[in-house]
């Protein structure tokens, strides 16, 4: 009650259309090619290492981290470089690309073995030669959230999964659990971590069982279900629900202690500690009412998502959308041949009707966007002071901590597109903080 | 796979299934049961009020973007809920023409010249009502009288002006067996509406029952009677129906419990201190013009916002 005087933070009742959790990974066969972007995390993109007609392998880095924040991008298949290419990402930007054809063997990398982990540095080095980044869609590289300039008490693993259709987390969980627990042990072991959380929805209740009983009888492990309240699993929100700390606004989770890392991430870690394959495969969630055979399927990055789509089946005549990522927070891809990128985790393919876009009316200030808000923002406020071209307003009302989760835009009555909005006054108040 | 043209847009690509005409059809749904007692206390006088005046509503927001060539609007039902409201504040036995002032009043001053839905500073029903207490008192003031009354308690008084114990009155004041506006005077049609419009999640509980329990704790500090208070007059429909209207109250639940308890002893105040018996309307309108300071005040504070934020919140800007 008191909680709630200070803020909503309702969050949105999204439906769960959780079809494909009880259903194991289908390993989809060589696609064609891979195309690799350079640019596959938040931070600087890659320069590529291989030039046309190079032969690579299993594992063989095609893409050299651009800096502190980057990450190396590997090959998933091994064959002859075909051509660097210049390929649209799905945002609009421009991004270089390193184009393979398999040779079909599919011979690992003979460089590649387990690596030898210490402590923290060469634990964080190690997720470097993964080429690790956020797995749950953020892209950001694990080298650098391993390399806290705080100490961490708390490891939180998250498995909220709280977008709509997504169930390939889940599917993590209870088909790859050892890997799992092989990376979180080391991430605990490495960073002196006291206490490992493991933050589940209950619409996962398979799930948080088997966490459970893996963990049984050690203290320091901890399972939390959680409400299944979209955005639970947004970082913020998910510190706050699990531990009641609240990451300072412009700060981060090591600021108060905590170091949230996404449940695929840690395991692809633990995969890595144990056979030196980095990073080269993905399961994706296919899934959308457009889709013949939703499933989750395991594909090698780079795959170009027409291979995929073909491979679950293909399309309904009625195809009209396709989102990398979910409904909430996924991006919309133009163009059917982009290739599956690390952080994707969906391909989600929708018809006319679900595609279609409601318009919009005028606000009848009902108040439900900051009701919904898991940040506690104002969004008509925010929207009214963009209106005006407010910044002082923007920055008073914050509107810098808005994470684009698009709550408010879904239980907008008047299906106004009030998260664009907030997205809009965002870079208003960054230009205007410039000054 | 052939190529083929995808739609693209900025996410959420998902939106429930609410809409401003969804919300206003429950707040119809909501006034039926009060509408259904007018008609059977009032006779068929009641519905022609409502009749005519929906209709007045509607048609001076269809006529208003006719000319100002704007799409329709009427669709979105919100005209429709303003000439009920504004209906239900009339007396049964009020000349017809009367009604046109007061729609026109609500819809095209109140609400259009102010921007349309959304924009409006107060409930445009309720400066309908109070435009027509002010210019027609007598009109406004002849109360009708149930057809079929079986507690004759009060011969030509509302039960706030005529003094008789709340309790001995109950039955009375919840079948709404007694002399007001037509659509007040059912106490018990007004809370099932407000508790549909609860439960239907159209609405939040604070305004309403911070504004009920002010008056209750006020009327026991002042010495009044507290069921008398609570059961007549226009406080239900107002607490209900006219304090919850989206646009002129607070967005939060602070806010909404701040407008409340504002609305309570605004109420109380005009109802025990003044030579109106009813303070409601008034209430209302002050605390409607209140509401972007209250809003500005009860914002609620963001996660991870630095502890201090108000002081030289507000006012700054």
């Amino acid at each position: 009650m008191f909680a709630k005087l200070k803020r909503a933070a309702q969050g949105a009742r999204v439906p769960h259309h959780k079809g494909t959790s009880g259903t194991a990974t289908v390993q989809m066969p060589l696609p064609t090619r891979i195309v690799l972007p350079m640019q596959q995390h938040i931070g600087a993109p890659c320069t590529p290492a291989v030039k046309k007609g190079d032969q690579v392998y299993v594992g063989t880095v095609v893409g050299r981290a651009g800096g502190f924040v980057s990450a190396d991008i590997h090959s998933g298949v091994s064959g002859t470089v075909q051509s660097i290419d210049s390929v649209h990402m799905p945002g609009g930007a421009h991004s270089a690309a390193v184009v393979i054809v398999p040779d079909g063997s599919q011979t690992p990398d003979p460089a590649l073995k387990p690596p030898v982990v210490t402590d923290a540095a060469s634990l964080a080095q190690a997720a470097r030669d993964c080429g690790l980044v956020g797995l749950g869609g953020a892209g950001f590289p694990t080298a650098v959230k391993l390399a806290p300039k705080t100490p961490i008490d708390t490891l939180i693993i998250n498995g909220a999964e709280c977008e709509p259709y997504i169930t390939s987390d889940e599917r993590e969980f209870l088909e790859s659990s050892e890997t799992v627990m092989r990376g979180v042990k080391a991430v605990r072991e490495h960073l002196n971590i006291g206490t490992v959380i493991f933050a589940i929805e209950r619409n996962k209740p398979q799930a948080i069982d088997l966490m459970f009983s893996l963990t049984q009888g050690d203290a320091a492990y901890k399972v939390q279900p959680l409400d299944s309240r979209y955005p639970q699993g947004a970082e913020k929100v998910l510190i706050e629900t699990v531990t009641g700390r609240e990451v300072p606004r412009g700060g981060l989770p090591a600021d108060v202690g905590v170091l949230v890392m996404n449940v695929t991430t840690v395991s692809a870690l633990g995969k890595y500690l144990d056979t030196g394959m980095p990073l080269v495969t993905k399961r994706l969630t296919v899934d959308g009412d457009a889709v013949n055979k939703p499933q989750n399927v395991e594909v090698i990055i780079g795959t170009p998502i027409a291979e995929v789509l073909e491979f679950c089946g293909g399309v309904k005549d009625d195809f009209a959308k396709l989102l990398m990522g979910g409904p909430m927070m996924g991006t919309a891809v133009a163009d059917v041949n982009s290739p599956v990128l690390k952080q994707n985790n969906a391909l989600l393919c929708f018809g006319e009707k679900a595609a279609h876009i409601p318009v919009p009316g005028p606000c009848i200030r009902c108040g439900r966007c900051i009701e919904a808000c898991p940040m506690g923002l104002s969004p008509v406020e925010i929207a009214g002071a963009f209106q005006k071209g407010d910044v002082a307003a923007l920055n008073e009302m914050m509107v810098d901590l808005c994470m684009g989760c698009g709550s408010c835009t879904f239980v907008c009555p008047a299906k106004r597109p009030v998260c664009q909005t907030m997205n809009l006054a965002k870079a208003m108040q960054k230009k205007g903080g410039a000054k | 796979m052939e190529p083929k043209k995808l739609i693209v847009t900025a996410s959420p690509h998902l939106v429930d299934n609410s809409s401003t005409r969804g919300l206003m059809l429950h707040v119809v749904i909501a006034l039926c049961p009060a509408l259904i007692a007018s008609a059977l206390l009032f006779g068929i006088r009641a519905l022609v009020v409502v009749a005519v005046s929906v209709a007045a509503c509607v048609g001076f927001e269809a006529l208003w973007c006719v000319l100002r060539k704007q799409p329709l609007s009427t669709g979105d039902l919100s005209a429709v809920v303003t000439g009920i409201i504004l209906a239900f504040n009339l007396p049964a036995t009020i000349p017809l023409w009367t009604i046109l002032v007061g729609a026109f009043i609500a819809i095209v001053i109140v609400k259009q010249l102010f921007g349309g839905l959304g924009m409006n500073f107060a409930n445009p029903a309720l400066v309908g009502r109070i435009a027509l207490f002010l210019g027609f008192s007598a009109r406004m003031t002849a109360y009708g009288y149930p057809a079929r009354t079986t507690v004759d308690a009060f011969a030509s008084a509302t039960p706030l002006a005529a003094g008789v114990p709340g309790l001995q009155a109950l039955p009375s004041l919840l079948l709404g067996t007694h002399g007001g506006m037509l659509g007040e005077t059912c106490a018990a049609a007004l809370i099932l509406g407000g508790v549909y419009l609860i439960a239907t999640r159209t609405i939040s509980a604070a305004i309403p029952v911070t504004y009920l329990a002010t008056v209750a704790v006020m009327s026991l500090l002042c010495g009044q009677d507290v069921v008398l208070q609570l059961f007549s007059g226009g406080l239900l429909l107002g607490a209900f129906f006219m304090a919850t209207d989206y646009v002129t109250s607070p967005f939060t639940l602070k806010g909404k419990i701040v407008f409340g308890i504002g609305l309570g002893l605004i109420t109380s105040v005009i109802r025990f201190y003044s030579n109106m018996s009813e303070g409601v309307s008034f209430a209302l309108l002050l605390m409607n013009l209140l509401v972007p300071y209250i809003n500005d005040l009860t914002r609620q504070k963001p996660l991870g916002a630095p502890k201090k934020t108000r002081g030289k919140g507000g006012a700054a800007k």
